[in-house]
């Protein structure tokens, strides 16, 4: 394999909890270095007790199987939703999950746009959703409730 | 679990200093360990699922920097120990977390109030701690920050709800507040963080018509590794499955 295949197969693993959005777009894959006949791949958690970690860790020596891979996690810089890249936010929109807004150095609530009708018309239900990284909205135009992906 | 480590790399110091860091290491680590096991006990008791599910992941996230601070205090224990040792194995007279959050928990507004405290206090230390010498401390510190502040805020939320809510919900958390002050004052001294978080702390009871209770302080703290029997209990529950299958893993 070549040093660009090898990269190119770690940023296409799904992530297991968003199985809508490589780890490369959620932005946890933070590098892979080939060296002779082995890598070594750095991942970083969305939350400290993201309980994928190990499941993406898996997944990614078994996308390089044969090939010898260190999966090293790294908690500095921490991650920031506003490390998901634009195809990522697209992926999780059309998954029905509304994408994060940027992360607001001020305190201030942006209007969440309903992934359902487009509607900005959307109000909070909890902070807190089916995994640690998602919030529960709730969309007042068409009723549905839906996911998103908070800001961190 | 993948191996963790930092991209700058762990500065342990000397060995006297290692000792000391790994004793405020283990504070950290023991608030959010048995923080996290209190909250779990919500699970599927919440007043409402979605106030389960907040729960759940607030537990989550709190153990989730048990780990990586055990982790780090299990590194520089000599001869060096993993989080599942510290967490599993430790006596409780090693223990450091404090008292405030190893009690049993009450009803609802007991558990809110001690959230509050809690995430408040942790707020502060994290955030300060983020610019710490240690590259390892703080880039746990850094990442911790930022889910304390949802937990933080999820505590408020409740506090202005249930203070300026019906006369039973604002009697519930008034004896919450009452109980649980003294081993809040327990914690503090009186450094910039400290003083920051009373006053974080003295806002929102204040939006929440809520009093500030007067200072006391109970003891122990649990800092010195002095306990009430209800840590023995918790660490007993947690520690079911490994004790009756050592070594076991899954
Ligand atoms: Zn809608």
């Amino acid at each position: 394999m070549s040093a660009a295949e090898i990269r190119e197969r770690v940023a296409a693993v799904l992530d297991p909890e968003l199985p809508m959005v490589t780890i490369a777009d959620l932005g946890i894959l933070r590098a892979v270095e080939v060296d002779g006949g082995a890598a070594t791949v750095r991942i970083t958690p969305t939350y400290a007790g993201c309980p994928a970690m190990e499941a993406i860790a898996d997944d990614i020596v078994a996308a390089l199987a044969p090939m010898p891979v260190r999966v090293e996690v790294v908690l500095a810089p921490a991650w920031t939703t506003d490390w998901i890249t634009a195809a990522g936010r697209a992926a999780l929109d059309a998954a029905g999950i509304a994408p994060p807004g940027p992360v607001a150095q001020v305190s201030l609530e942006l209007a969440v746009r309903c992934p359902n009708c487009g509607s900005l018309e959307t109000r909070e239900l909890s902070r807190f959703s089916s995994t640690a990284c998602k919030a529960l909205r709730v969309c007042t135009t068409c009723r549905e409730p839906f996911d998103q992906v908070k800001p961190l | 679990m993948p191996s963790t480590r930092c991209e700058d790399g762990p500065d342990a110091g000397t060995a006297g200093a290692a000792a000391s860091d790994r004793i405020y290491l283990l504070g950290l680590a023991d608030d959010a360990l048995i923080a996290s096991h209190r909250l779990s006990e919500w699970v599927a008791r919440a007043p409402d699922l979605e106030e389960d599910i907040a729960l759940a992941n607030i537990a989550l996230d709190l153990l989730g920097q048990a780990r990586m601070l055990l982790g780090y205090a299990g590194e520089l224990t000599d001869p060096v120990l993993t989080e599942d040792d510290l967490a599993y194995l430790r006596p409780a007279d090693e223990f450091r977390n404090a008292v405030l959050v190893e009690r049993p928990n009450g009803d609802f507004a007991v558990t809110i109030v001690r959230l509050l405290l809690l995430a408040a206090y942790q707020y502060e230390l994290y955030a300060g701690l983020r610019t710490a010498a240690d590259a390892r401390l703080a880039a746990i510190a850094a990442k911790s920050v930022k889910e304390v502040a949802y937990h933080r805020d999820h505590a408020r939320l409740w506090t202005l709800r249930l203070g300026s809510g019906t006369a039973e919900s604002r009697r519930r958390m008034e004896t919450a507040l009452a109980a649980e002050w003294p081993w809040f004052c327990a914690l503090l001294g009186d450094d910039r963080a400290d003083r920051s978080c009373r006053h974080w702390v003295a806002e929102v009871l204040g939006t929440a018509t809520l009093e500030l209770p007067e200072d006391r302080v109970a003891t122990p703290s649990g800092r010195d590794g002095v306990h009430t029997p209800d840590l023995d209990a918790i660490l007993a529950e947690m520690r079911e499955v490994t004790a009756a299958h050592p070594g076991a893993t899954w």
